[in-house]
């Protein structure tokens, strides 16, 4: 329990479909080993773009709401919505203008490009390196567990059923062997004309 | 040039004199190394991005472009090389189009070492820098602290020790193009296959005073073998407690949305 990442626990993930893309969190919120919360999300919807934020649950919220207000005023100034690719390079860009008093968060952004309906995923470290990848990301204290989760659930082309299956399964069976982490999730699965929020049923202890 | 924004720096300095230890950011464990050859130079990298013990990213790019004649191939705190040569080449484009100049090389490598001088090995960026330009062709090494070296092949990065062995047996002066290619994908090879912080695939760039080719994925040596079989759940699998759609039509709750008619144009006062 050394790490700052590690005081109020959490995990995230985001998966690639066909003409999809999927992102789920867990909802523990907690302080070392006492879980103050069970419903603390970690995924944050900023137009058509989701944000996933793991780490110290302080910054969580103070970064969910800075990127609320950048991406309000991106659309006033571009009288448009910020596409997943332009708020990856914004969230990768305001974290590392704090290379030296960082926020303590893991990021990871899901979305479709507005223009080919193309699933797009990225993850972040502290500082803003962006990880583009053609798969999955994850992110959170559960990160090594669901590394190992979806490296072998996860395959190329999975319709939104079969994506909801695959990343549910890989978040609740790796929060399960996570302490920190757990106590329900949220799954989103994002389609071209429609998002389906779910909320799972997992173990509460 | 806008600075850091050091307003969590207390905050987090206190957590660490808690005891706190403070997060690993991504590194590029990395092999890169640069070669001159009769009439341009190579460089090439590994793809393997770390987290400690833990691959972040198995295909991620390390060659960065600086300008359309000068690449970067960079090793060590993976945000830091990433923002370092774009903040680099960001003014280097200013600078020639100030001066009505291609940018040269010495030009470059004297701005990063400049820049990461100041931070005095805090931007923890290691970058390999090679170009052509009118005044020939260069290849250097610039080190965090913003020491730079310059010779005719370069290795850096935790699998240098591993490239430059290779180097050290195998080069030639006067190599040609393809001679330069292999041997620096033979250099990168060595660290994917000896050094733990380096892998996946070979990214080659050369850089001759006509044009730059990127060859991404140049050698792929570590391809997955496809899965036989699979793990697809059946449907129904997970048990969800609620369930809600968001469909985009939904917002004419809220807005109303108007076509624009021609009669509308008309109200446009300086058309």
């Amino acid at each position: 329990m050394s790490g700052i990442f590690a005081i109020n626990g959490g995990a995230c993930v985001a998966m690639v479909g066909k003409d999809c893309v999927a992102i789920a969190c867990d909802l523990r919120l907690g302080l070392q080993a006492l879980t103050v919360s069970n419903n603390f999300p970690k995924i944050f919807q900023y137009g058509d773009v989701f944000l996933g934020l793991t780490g110290l649950a302080t910054d969580v919220s103070t970064v969910s709401d800075l990127f609320r207000y950048k991406v309000n005023m991106y659309r006033l100034r571009e009288e448009r919505d910020i596409a997943p690719r332009t708020f990856a390079n914004l969230v990768s860009s305001t974290l590392y203008e704090k290379r030296f008093g960082p926020y303590f968060v893991g990021p990871v952004v899901a979305g479709l490009e507005p223009k080919t309906g193309e699933p797009f995923i990225c993850g972040f470290d502290s500082i803003g390196c962006i990880d583009f990848a053609k798969d999955f990301i994850v992110s959170g204290t559960a990160t090594d567990q669901l590394f190992g989760m979806c490296e072998s659930l996860w395959e190329p082309n999975l319709g939104p059923e079969d994506l909801f299956e695959t990343i549910s399964q890989a978040l609740l069976n790796a929060v399960d062997r996570d302490a920190l982490s757990g106590w329900g999730a949220h799954i989103y699965i994002i389609e071209k004309d429609k998002v389906t929020k779910r909320l799972l049923k997992g173990r509460q202890d | 040039m806008p600075g850091f924004d050091f307003s969590n720096y207390n905050r987090n300095a206190a957590l660490c004199a808690r005891g706190m230890s403070l997060p690993k950011a991504t590194s590029t464990g990395t092999t890169i190394v640069g070669c001159i050859f009769d009439g341009g130079v190579v460089i090439a990298a590994d793809t393997r991005a770390t987290s400690g013990p833990i691959v972040a990213d198995k295909n991620c790019e390390k060659l960065h472009y600086i300008s359309p004649n000068i690449w970067c191939a960079g090793a060590g705190t993976a945000a830091d090389t990433e923002f370092t040569t774009a903040l680099i080449s960001s003014q280097l484009e200013l600078h020639s189009l100030s001066t009505g100049r291609k940018p040269r090389v010495v030009t470059c490598m004297t701005m990063l070492k400049q820049h990461l001088f100041r931070y005095q090995g805090h931007i923890g960026a290691y970058l390999v820098v090679a170009g052509v330009d009118p005044t020939g062709t260069h290849l250097f090494t610039v080190h965090a602290h913003g020491s730079t070296d310059k010779l005719p092949y370069v290795t850096m990065g935790s699998g240098s020790l591993a490239a430059m062995s290779v180097f050290e047996s195998s080069w030639k002066s006067n190599l040609t193009q393809e001679e330069a290619i292999d041997l620096c994908s033979k250099a990168i090879l060595a660290g994917i296959f000896n050094d733990l912080g380096s892998g996946s695939n070979v990214d080659v760039a050369i850089i001759t005073p006509e044009k730059t080719t990127l060859k991404r994925n140049h050698i792929t040596p570590n391809q997955r073998v496809p899965k036989l079989g699979n793990y697809v759940f059946r449907r129904g699998t997970t048990a969800v407690l609620n369930e809600k759609v968001i469909r985009k039509e939904e917002l004419g709750n809220f807005v109303s949305i108007h076509e624009m008619t021609e009669e509308a144009d008309k109200m446009e006062v300086d058309t």
